[in-house]
């Protein structure tokens, strides 16, 4: 077959995506990887905002608390505390597998399950401290 | 009329040299992260952003300053790098991906500068 004749790159047939597979936690838990470390990317600009607001002096910074400390603020904050701690979580999980530990199949499902139910402890823990302090 | 394939084209152009430097960078602000994501959302439940005074006070520790500092430049190189490559693997339009991994770098690095100026402001301004 000469160059001219041959399928274009993107002609050339792929491999299967997502869709022929039978849904499985693993890959929640994989995935959810990038969308909560986007979700977090979210929320620092939200951060950055607050500080630049304290830069600004008292009367800005106010002005910014009273709609973080709103119901939709908290709903955020809320939000923001799930992905930061499910990307920081997960995020020590692949450094260990970068280093070549937990690729046994039970390691691997034991390890996601922790990774969720840490999520859930330390958030639930960060509210209960800051609402009670 | 090209008579060279796309392969035959890349040979002899020598090794990628730097080609792990992105993932290895990735990887390094990562572990640097753990800590300094902790102590920084620790620092946020013990309340010192309850009013502007507390934030202030607790900014003019020079320990803080510079821890704060510190989280701020590796959040900035953790995410530039990382947001990049979701944008390379997701956006299939080359000018579409082009201009926005240039919006993610710029953006990425006017968001470190606005918050270490803040920083500074508030731990050495009076």
């Amino acid at each position: 077959m000469s160059p001219e004749n041959r399928p274009s790159p993107d002609k050339r047939p792929l491999s299967p995506h997502l869709n022929i597979y039978k849904f499985r936690l693993h890959m929640f838990i994989s995935i959810t990887h990038r969308i909560t470390g986007v979700g977090v990317a979210t929320g620092l600009l939200a951060l950055v905002y607050w500080l630049a607001a304290a830069a600004y002096g008292p009367e800005s910074f106010a002005r910014v608390q009273y709609v973080y400390q709103s119901w939709f603020g908290y709903l955020c904050l809320l939000g923001w505390t799930v992905c930061l701690f499910y990307h920081l979580c997960n995020g020590i999980r692949h450094l260990f597998w970068d280093i070549g530990w937990g690729f046994e199949k039970n390691q691997y499902m034991n390890s996601g399950l922790a990774v969720l139910a840490a999520t859930f402890v330390l958030t639930a823990a960060s509210w209960f401290i800051g609402l009670s302090g | 009329m090209k008579m060279r394939s796309a392969l035959g084209q890349v040979r002899g152009l020598g090794s990628a040299k730097t080609g792990t430097d992105h993932w290895y960078t990735e990887r390094l602000t990562a572990l640097a992260l753990v800590p300094l994501t902790l102590w920084f959302v620790a620092s946020l439940i013990s309340g010192i952003g309850s009013d502007y005074q507390t934030l202030k006070a607790w900014m003019e520790v020079p320990g803080h300053m510079a821890m704060t500092a510190l989280m701020i430049i590796v959040t900035y190189w953790h995410g530039a790098l990382a947001l990049g490559v979701v944008i390379e693997d997701y956006v299939h339009n080359k000018t579409a991906e082009i201009a926005s991994l240039i919006a993610i770098k710029f953006g990425a690095f006017v968001w470190a500068v606005v918050a270490l100026v803040a920083i500074l402001k508030l731990g050495l301004g009076d």
